[in-house]
């Protein structure tokens, strides 16, 4: 623990600048790393230079204008960009000290181990039994018995069990806008990953249903390393536990939450959040 | 002067909106006077020998078993065919080669044979399959309408694939799912009532193709279940009988005309009845 705080500039920032209750050597460790991360759409450059710190058992938020890379940053770190030809990235992201970014990576088993909940609710044209078995059949063959605790476990984590439990074998996209994107969240963590990547996952929802999901970050915090993108500054103070503001590609600052919404150091960092910024 | 120009403007519309009119009544008509007379003489004509009996010798009573048995078992062996080729290179066009030089190259010459005349499909099998073996076949049939059956597959399978949320197929990579699993797992399932909907067009298009068929299977006027052996057929025999003088043979080509007349309008309402139950599922994010 020690040494990741020296290791981590930024750990130790947020530390520092975190309020007294919170002392440095109660910090989590640092899950993922990123230095000298440049991100490029064929020529376009979309990110300059990232250096961040994510640490384990917390919840980062990622805020800034729309275009500002947060997305991008998010894609990079379980390589979703690799999909498409022309997306590249370089510098360094490590996983536990492993370079996601090399060559030798396999992107599957990545993707296992860095889970990502998106915008849009997607639930596959299946069961909502099948939806969240979805991750665990693609790893192993799992004893039908364990398969049905660890569904009937990831749906609970997702505040979706009660909900559910009687239409199991129901189609997944008959469940409400809201209820599908916490089937989302449970396919995601029905297979233990370490890091879940939430990319804007309540921006398509309803206040009730955006509730729920902040209720699950909240639970899920306590296992994971978990960063989150979103719109909604609202949620960013209440959710998470570090803030990093984009602007432009840079991340321009980042520290724990409190202080980055009381009082941040960059005068970008002011101006957005409190709503000066075009 | 503005009074002119309205009272112009409303005379160029109004004749615009007559003359729409009357090409689509002169459209309709034509669709009305073919269904009718279509109707009116082939189902006088059906009757229960009609599938009971083979097609008769000139001048005898008789009925279409044999061709209505040959025209489904090349549809079947065609689409058995044709159906895996042209959903893989649809699949393939969709999810692999997107928009590389070499699926562009296989869009556009799968639309050229999307708009080849069959006859030429006909004549290109009899070079290839009948002339080698020297006689007319079942099976020679067969895959000429396979070869008829399969762009319009692979287009309608690339068109339903595409269809599917680029978001659900993101969502299963993340899960760490390879493109394959998720093309088979994810992709398919969503996609299921399109690719069976371009099948049963498919089906609709092959069904009543004549040209290719006189070049492959011929005619067979007795029963024959042999695919080495010439076969008989709808499309032919009304082709045959409509021309004879005899007067049952003439009979018998109306009841074969409606028989694929509303083999194909069962498979375009099916069809269309698939695609409405597809549309809500592709609109949902």
């Amino acid at each position: 623990m020690i040494r990741a705080l020296q290791d981590v500039a930024t750990a130790e920032q947020a530390v520092r600048g975190g309020a007294g209750e919170t002392p440095a050597a109660e910090s989590p460790p640092a899950k993922i790393k990123v230095s000298h991360l440049d991100f490029y759409y064929g020529a376009a450059r979309a990110l300059h230079d990232i250096n961040l710190t994510l640490l384990d058992r917390s919840i980062t938020a990622f805020i800034g204008p729309s275009g500002c890379g947060k997305s991008t940053l998010l894609r990079v770190i379980n390589r979703m960009y690799s999909l498409y030809p022309g997306h590249r990235a370089t510098g360094e992201v490590l996983l536990d000290g492993e370079n996601i970014l090399a060559p030798s990576i396999d992107v599957a088993s990545l993707r296992f181990r860095v889970g990502m909940v998106f915008q849009k609710p997607t639930p596959f044209p299946m069961s909502v039994f099948d939806n969240v078995a979805f991750g665990l059949r693609l790893s192993q063959r799992i004893p039908r018995r364990e398969l049905t605790e660890r569904v009937e476990a990831a749906l609970r984590d997702a505040a979706l069990w009660e909900e559910v439990k009687d239409k199991l074998s129901q189609d997944g996209r008959s469940l409400s806008g809201g209820q599908q994107q916490r089937l989302c969240v449970a396919r995601t963590v029905a297979v233990h990953p370490e890091v879940v990547l939430f990319d804007e996952p309540t921006a398509a929802l309803d206040p009730i249903s955006t509730l729920r999901i902040e209720e699950t970050l909240q639970s899920l915090r306590e296992r994971y390393c978990i960063a989150i993108v979103t719109h909604n500054l609202q949620q960013a103070a209440r959710v998470s536990n570090v803030t990093a503001f984009m602007y432009l590609g840079e991340l321009i600052e980042v520290g724990p939450t409190e202080q980055m919404f009381t009082a941040p150091r960059e005068r970008r960092t002011d101006d957005y959040i409190t709503g000066r910024f075009g | 002067m503005n009074r002119n120009r309205r009272l112009l403007r409303k005379l160029t519309n109004g004749a615009s909106l007559a003359l729409s009119a009357v090409a689509t009544a002169i459209g309709l008509t034509c669709l009305a006077a073919i269904l009718w007379t279509l109707f009116k003489s082939g189902f006088s004509a059906l009757s229960a020998s009609v599938f009971t009996q083979m097609t008769p010798p000139p001048g005898s009573m008789g009925g279409l078993l044999n061709a209505i048995y040959g025209s489904l078992a090349m549809t079947v062996i065609g689409m058995l065919l044709g159906a895996p080729i042209g959903i893989l290179a649809g699949t393939y066009l969709a999810e692999y080669g997107r928009d590389s030089r070499l699926a562009v190259v296989i869009r556009f010459i799968n639309d050229v044979l999307l708009s080849a005349p069959s006859i030429i499909v006909g004549l290109f099998i009899y070079e290839i399959v009948v002339v080698p073996m020297g006689h007319f076949s079942a099976i020679a049939g067969a895959l000429a309408l396979a070869v008829i059956a399969i762009p319009v597959t692979v287009r309608t399978t690339e068109d339903m694939l595409r269809l599917v949320p680029q978001g659900m197929k993101d969502a299963s990579t993340a899960l760490g799912a390879y493109p394959w699993r998720t093309t088979v797992s994810v992709i398919y399932p969503a996609a299921r009532s399109g690719v069976v909907t371009g099948l049963l067009l498919a089906v609709a298009r092959v069904s009543g193709e004549t040209a290719p068929l006189l070049f492959t299977a011929l005619n067979n006027q007795f029963w024959s279940t042999k695919l080495s052996a010439p076969i008989a057929n709808l499309p032919v025999v009304i082709y045959q009988f409509a021309q004879s003088p005899y007067e049952e043979w003439q009979r018998l080509a109306w009841v074969g005309a409606l028989l694929i007349t509303l083999a194909i309008l069962v498979l375009s309402v099916t069809a269309r009845v698939l695609i409405a139950a597809l549309q809500p599922q592709a609109r949902a994010p």
